[in-house]
């Protein structure tokens, strides 16, 4: 197998296959709580495939090339944490600055991330996999768009959900909870694929 | 004392993270998977909990209140990578089921909901005792949800197998979705409890975490938001 065949099939099993929401539980947060349009998914998605693709790509770098070579790889939770939250607002500030359309679109999503489990995960299992630093952006950007994929899917479904006629005791989260089950259930269906 | 036991059955009880304010809802989903896990994880986010209550709250008067959020985050971190250590080399097996989960555990909202709401404006002893309810609250709420997915997935409680549970398992519930189907039904009965007390004029804690629908309700949204409280 090619290393770009790999790549390809390393973007397909991050996005789809191994899905973060639904079959990591990763990024739960923003996917319960920013899911109830599908535009402002859409926005919360955009700015989640900006981010994590950007982390994926810089903490690998410090990993091989400044925590690897002096050995202090067990600082890699604390190092990537900060560099993480240090980069959401990096990217916010430089945004702003340069491309104001864009960050009137993705801003207000942006600093929601920085706690956001979805991109620490991505980037501790960059290493632990030992990707090199296209496999990480490849995967970093599969796992965004994996996201971005179960979030606007989540937030359709919840508009609609809206007008059906709901048990009191289930409306709110416990519908949409099930509703998640429900989808984890069809992407289940995926795996094997690869 | 009374302070501290109040402070325990706050975590244990009226405040538990799990079913009334449900926090850490990333860890309670993933883990569940049988009822060891869930207590392997709700004992080390409890280890992580207390040390890092105690340093924050004896650090709380040299943390500048501008750079609370990256300090705590480094206090918690490390405590974090030293949990992990202590648990790779004693208990390999667990560490390997928990897998990611562990060093995720930096970024669960119950520590930093703490160190930001209890730990930062109290003294040693009583952010200790926090940390101890508050931790165990989390214990016992990932072990009753863990009990509940083994049985229904597996069949077993504890890794014991129930003799007439044999041949009526429902593998889904040990995988993915039945992780939310079980949360679900768990919000659901929750919002049964919180009317109930609620008529009975004793109202539950507020949920805190993503499950109140947005993260404004949260205690970190200042924290999320990465800017001070205007």
């Amino acid at each position: 197998m090619s290393y770009v065949t790999g790549l390809i099939l390393l973007l397909v099993a991050s996005a789809i296959v191994n899905n973060v929401v639904l079959s990591q539980f990763l990024g739960l947060c923003p996917f319960l709580g920013v899911s109830k349009r599908v535009e402002t998914a859409a926005g919360m998605g955009g700015a989640v495939i900006f981010v994590i693709t950007i982390a994926s790509f810089v903490t690998s770098i410090i990993y091989k090339f400044i925590l690897a070579p002096t050995h202090f790889e067990y600082m890699q939770t604390i190092v990537f944490i900060l560099v993480i939250a240090a980069l959401v607002q990096f990217v916010e500030m430089f945004l702003k600055k340069s491309v104001p359309s864009l960050y009137r679109s993705l801003g207000v999503y942006l600093p929601l991330i920085t706690t956001n489990c979805a991109v620490l995960g991505t980037a501790i299992n960059n290493v632990t996999n030992n990707y090199d630093i296209l496999e990480s952006v490849i995967n970093g950007f599969g796992v965004a768009v994996g996201f971005t994929i179960a979030i606007v899917i989540m937030a359709g479904i919840r508009e609609k959900i809206e007008y059906n006629d709901i048990p009191e005791t289930f409306k709110g989260s416990a519908i949409v909870l099930i509703t998640a089950g429900l989808m984890a259930m069809a992407f289940l269906g995926f795996s094997g694929v690869i | 004392m009374n302070k501290n036991l109040e402070r325990l059955y706050n975590g244990l009880w009226k405040e538990n993270p799990t079913f009334v304010l449900m926090l850490g809802m990333c860890p309670t989903l993933a883990v569940t998977t049988s009822a060891i896990n869930g207590i392997g994880m709700g004992l080390s986010t409890t280890v992580v909990l207390v040390l890092s209550n105690m340093m924050i709250s004896a650090l709380r008067n040299l943390i500048p209140d501008r750079v609370r959020m990256p300090a705590f985050i480094v206090v918690v971190a490390s405590f974090v990578t030293i949990v992990q250590f202590l648990m790779q080399g004693f208990l390999p097996s667990l560490y390997t089921s928990l897998g990611i989960y562990i060093p995720l555990i930096v970024v669960n909202c119950i520590i930093l909901g703490r160190a930001e709401s209890y730990a930062s404006k109290n003294p040693v002893i009583p952010s200790m005792f926090d940390g101890i309810g508050m931790g165990l609250g989390f214990t016992v709420g990932l072990t009753l949800i863990g009990i509940v997915r083994e049985v229904l997935g597996n069949g077993s409680i504890f890794d014991v197998a129930i003799k007439p549970l044999d041949n009526f398992h429902i593998t889904l519930f040990g995988l993915a979705p039945g992780a939310f189907i079980v949360l679900g039904f768990l919000v659901a009965l929750m919002n049964v409890v919180r009317r109930k007390m609620e008529e009975k004029g004793r109202p539950l804690a507020k949920a805190q975490g993503c499950l109140s629908g947005d993260c404004a309700g949260c205690t970190l949204s200042s924290a999320c938001t990465g800017k001070e409280e205007k």
